[in-house]
């Protein structure tokens, strides 16, 4: 599964490009579902359509730096979206669909991320019936405009339909976003038709209803007000982005090779002559691959070894003032590790360059192990990176949650910035969790890598993540945790994945069987 | 510090080339000389003519001399490796055996290392004061043997922590050397090793009974997948063998003296004419036969059946057996009390794994008793002695919470108060016997409650001066 795509290669949508705003039309293939065995009507999705969504998030941001406004809409006399393919659900094993669902998210959270930092507002021109998924997705907009023609409606048909949840954060965005009351959201969560027009807008659930033959227009002007009120600058170059054509796992600053039921990531610094801003965006590029294509396509792989090599100095200028764009790049990477349900164990070796943006690699791992031989010191040094530049889905920087219950803490390890911190000294800051020495090294590593991967994957997913986002709730948290892991129950339980389960018996004129008992 | 570690430590492990194992051991050896005269012997000697190993191999093993006992060159040996060695059981069988710790394993292996590990010194603990009371200088030279080789057995226990476990396995090390027999705020890890053994009679039936149950102990680590550890279980068992010797012709000269008694004065009353009664002897035989049962644990234990199965701890003499070394489909017959009856269980052979060493220690104990016996039937007296019922005073297992007599009977709480006394040792008989425990260190003589040996320590004579005081 490869995640690299461009516009010339899409089959799903179309982007249209009109100044300061463009369009994201929704035209998905029927007949090009990933895998056979399903049909991608109505506009529904599976993971191909999402990977070229994302992409084109993320291309708008860094090609088209005169966007101002995205709108996403439906392609003409289509409905909006149907959400994510039913069967192709109902199809895939349990993993495949957590894996999709993780996906899918970070895309609606790049979007919202878009319009919040880098002057892109997303519209959603809801010009058909927006069901599920279709729906999130407009709920991931600044702006949902819905049209109302007596018979188009919004719809979280989830639950009365396929006895699962809504799997994009709609029932969060739902309460929190948009403020919508528990009351309401519990009917309209359970009506499986939906709502339509003047109470969706009553409801909270769209911010304007427009009749048909004002709807175009009407769309146009949000869009051009939405551009109107951006701070992105003007006149900036597009930032081009080439395919990385990595050769298996293994890129031009980042490698991953797998040994049995791990995988060593190598995350290479700047090359003297290199330029810093290219390195970072290529890393992070080629990182946020690497993420994506391990977690779809490895999901053996269940222990993540995060190593180093480089120049901290080259780091350090390379990372002091990145681009905008890059940087936010860099911060949803890094919320890609923060989710992502492998174990994440650093090894800070001599030779490395854990410092400012790369010394957050080793702060989002569950274990850092930094070796302590005289002979050959090994250091991690801070920057600004490590103090809110690159904040975790919970808003906190990875210190500030690592030191939830103190406070004081940051502000006190951010004087140390501009010196190198040494094996003994990371250990008694608490940076590290272990700092065996050259004689202990191979071992300690060994057993603690094999005593991992003899645990329970199951139990380190739910384990890893309760312990990475210490402190407070956010929406985001929310719906990586709270969301993610109830439908993660509910999708095992047999009301939804078994035999005689919603997600089986959609679409085929059966009933389905439910456990009564509550659980 | 720096020592001569061929020398001062006497090794088949490449001591000199493991700059890691040395770091170790360097910071860990004064703990342990301090560990020793605090807590090892407390009658001061001059020197002790005691074994040392300085080899695995039959002459290696049996080097003979005076050593005065700090300077004992504690050594670390394995039994030679055997380059073929495969798993003998559990779902890893067939596979070669480990010379590193798997890290999946990683805990438990500590574990039962440690739990060794932590018996080894205790009972030097529990026999520190018995120097003060030994009845000859061959006896208290087998006392101190026991001792040093108790100590070297806790050395074997912390070489595989410090080599194998890393940090992790340094604090347990450390830990063994912290932890101390009866010792209110951190006793020893099993309860038998916080009692105090104090007396000659006590130390004779511990090392017959207590030492066999580290004896079955080492032999299914023995047959351990980590192959360091097997290797060295093995060698140690060498040693343990010679403790046992002791207990049991400990017990036979005890028995001896009792019957020479009984035939001088004619009757079973000895305890006037400075000797121990049978009845006495018997009910020191109940106590620690019971005692040393309990160190097998529940008759039921999914430890142990999780152990078997990582190929961790097999059974004893795992290869002689005839079966398919899984168990996951067999069955075993264990004894317990249904209903205030004993009755037999028919349970799952993988958790009953401790009854079934439990019962292989029992069939060896079985054979002391019979050549006990058979002294008493050589002085023409009738063969009495016998080992009692496996339920008999149990404190821990299906027979822990019930009253059940030597020969098998369920008891009422108020029969098993009424009769106790004539099973179990009473205060009264235990001031009997402490009693008879004065020093003699005069060589050639011995006490008046134990017969002489058949024969001295390595072809040397019985009036051997064994201990320079």
């Amino acid at each position: 599964m490869s995640f690299d795509v461009d516009p010339g290669s899409y089959r799903h949508l179309r982007l249209e490009l009109d100044g300061e705003v463009a369009w994201i039309v929704l035209e998905v293939d029927e007949d090009a579902g990933l895998t056979p065995g399903y049909d991608l009507k109505l506009n529904s999705y599976d993971l191909g359509v999402d990977i070229e969504l994302h992409d084109a998030v993320q291309r708008l941001r860094f090609e088209h730096p005169e966007v101002r406004a995205v709108v996403i809409t439906g392609g003409p006399g289509r409905v909006f979206c149907a959400g994510a393919n039913i069967r192709m659900l109902a199809q895939s094993d349990h993993a495949w669909k957590v894996n999709f669902c993780k996906f899918t998210n970070e895309t609606r959270n790049a979007i919202e991320d878009a319009t919040a930092h880098s002057g892109q507002t997303y519209l959603a021109a809801v010009n058909g019936t927006a069901a599920g998924g279709g729906y999130e997705l407009a709920l991931a907009c600044e702006r949902i405009i819905l049209i109302d023609d007596g018979s188009t409606a919004v719809s979280m048909p989830e639950v009365p339909l396929l006895g699962v949840l809504p799997g994009t954060g709609g029932l969060t965005r739902l309460t929190d976003k948009r403020g919508v009351r528990k009351d309401l959201a519990d009917v309209f969560a359970t009506r499986s038709e939906g709502v339509r027009g003047r109470t969706a807008l009553a409801w909270g659930l769209v911010d304007e209803v427009v009749p048909r033959s004002r709807f175009e227009e009407t769309v146009r002007r949000r869009a051009r007000e939405a551009a109107a009120r951006s701070s992105r600058p003007a006149g900036a170059a597009p930032i081009p982005l080439p395919p990385l054509r990595p050769d298996g796992y293994v890129y031009e600053t980042v490698a991953a090779r797998p040994d049995g039921r791990q995988v060593t990531i190598t995350v290479r610094g700047p090359r003297p002559g290199d330029d810093g801003q290219g390195w970072l965006l290529r890393m992070t590029r080629e990182l946020d691959d690497l993420i994506l294509r391990l977690r779809t396509n490895e999901p053996e792989l269940g222990t993540w070894v995060i190593r180093t090599e480089g120049d901290i100095d080259a780091v350090l200028a390379a990372g002091a003032r990145p681009h905008a764009e890059i940087g936010h790049f860099y911060k949803r990477t890094l919320k890609r590790l923060d989710v992502t349900s492998r174990s994440l164990i650093a090894l800070i070796e001599p030779g490395s360059c854990f410092a400012g943006p790369l010394l957050e690699l080793a702060l989002a791992c569950d274990r850092q192990y930094m070796l302590d031989d005289p002979g050959r010191p090994a250091a991690i040094q801070f920057s600004r990176a490590n103090f809110g530049d690159y904040p975790m889905g919970n808003g906190l920087s990875r210190l500030a949650a690592r030191f939830h219950a103190e406070p004081g803490r940051p502000a006190a390890l951010e004087r140390l910035a501009g010196r190198r911190i040494g094996p003994a000294e990371a250990l008694e800051l608490g940076l590290v969790t272990f700092a065996p020495d050259d004689l202990d090294w191979d071992d300690e590593v060994r057993l603690a890598l094999e005593e991992r991967a003899a645990l329970s994957p199951d139990a380190l997913t739910g384990l890893e993540a309760n312990l990475r986002f210490a402190g407070p709730e956010t929406m985001e948290t929310k719906i990586f945790a709270r969301l993610a892991a109830w439908q993660n129950w509910i999708f095992t339980r047999p009301g939804a994945a078994g035999p005689e389960g919603a997600l089986r018996r959609y679409g085929t004129g059966r009933r389905p069987v439910y456990d009564r008992r509550r659980a | 510090m720096s020592i001569d570690y061929s020398e001062r430590i006497p090794n088949n492990v490449d001591l000199a080339e493991d700059r890691r194992l040395r770091r170790a051991l360097e910071s860990w050896q004064p703990g342990f000389l301090r560990w020793w005269s605090e807590m090892g012997p407390a009658l001061p000697t001059r020197d002790v003519y005691l074994r040392t190993a300085v080899a695995v191999g039959r002459e290696g093993w049996a080097h003979f001399d005076h050593v005065a006992l700090p300077d004992y060159r504690w050594g670390i040996f394995l039994a030679e490796r055997d380059p073929d060695r495969r798993v003998a059981f559990g779902e890893n069988k067939g596979r070669p055996v480990w010379q590193q710790v798997p890290g999946e394993y990683r805990a438990e292996l500590q574990r039962l290392i440690v739990v060794q590990g932590d018996t080894e010194p205790a009972s030097v603990e529990q026999q520190r004061r018995l120097g003060l009371t030994a009845p000859s200088l061959y006896d208290l030279r087998n006392l101190f043997q026991v001792n040093v080789e108790e100590g070297r057995h806790l050395w074997a226990m912390v070489y595989l922590l410090h080599a194998y476990f890393g940090r992790p396995g340094r604090d347990e090390a450390e830990a063994l050397l912290l932890r101390n027999s009866g010792s209110e705020d951190s006793p020893r890890i099993l309860g038998a090793f916080n009692e105090e053994t104090p007396d000659w009679l006590s130390f004779f039936m511990f090392t017959y009974f207590t030492d066999r149950d580290g004896k079955y102990q080492l032999g299914t680590l023995k047959e351990s997948a980590f192959d360091p550890l097997s290797r060295t279980c093995e060698f140690m068992l060498k040693e343990e063998a010679h403790h046992m010797f002791v207990g049991t012709t400990g017990v036979d000269r005890v028995v001896e003296r009792t019957a020479q008694l009984m035939r001088e004065h004619d009757g079973d009353d000895i305890g006037g004419h400075g000797g121990i009664p049978l009845t006495m002897i018997q009910k020191y035989i109940n106590f620690h036969y019971s005692v040393s049962l309990d160190l097998f644990g529940g008759e039921t234990s999914t430890n142990v059946a999780n152990y078997y199965t990582a190929g961790l701890k097999g059974r004893w003499q795992e290869e002689r057996r005839q079966d398919d070394h899984l168990l996951t489909e067999a069955v075993a017959v264990v004894p317990r009390i249904e209903g205030g009856r004993l009755a037999q269980a028919r349970l799952p052979a993988l958790t009953a794994l401790n009854a079934d060493l439990r019962a292989e220690y029992a069939a060896d104990c079985a054979t002391g008793v019979t050549r006990w016996n058979r002294i008493l039937a050589g002085h023409g007296l009738d063969p009495v002695l016998y080992l009692p019922h496996v339920g008999f005073n149990r404190k821990v297992g299906a027979f822990a919470g019930h009253h059940v007599s030597p020969d098998g009977r369920v008891l009422g709480e108020a029969v098993w108060a009424a009769s106790r006394d004539r099973w179990l040792p009473t205060p009264r008989d235990k001031e009997h016997v402490r009693a008879l425990m004065r020093p003699v260190y005069e060589p050639g003589k011995i006490a008046a409650w134990v017969a002489p040996p058949r024969s001295g320590v390595n072809g040397r004579p019985f009036d051997y001066e064994y201990v320079h005081l």
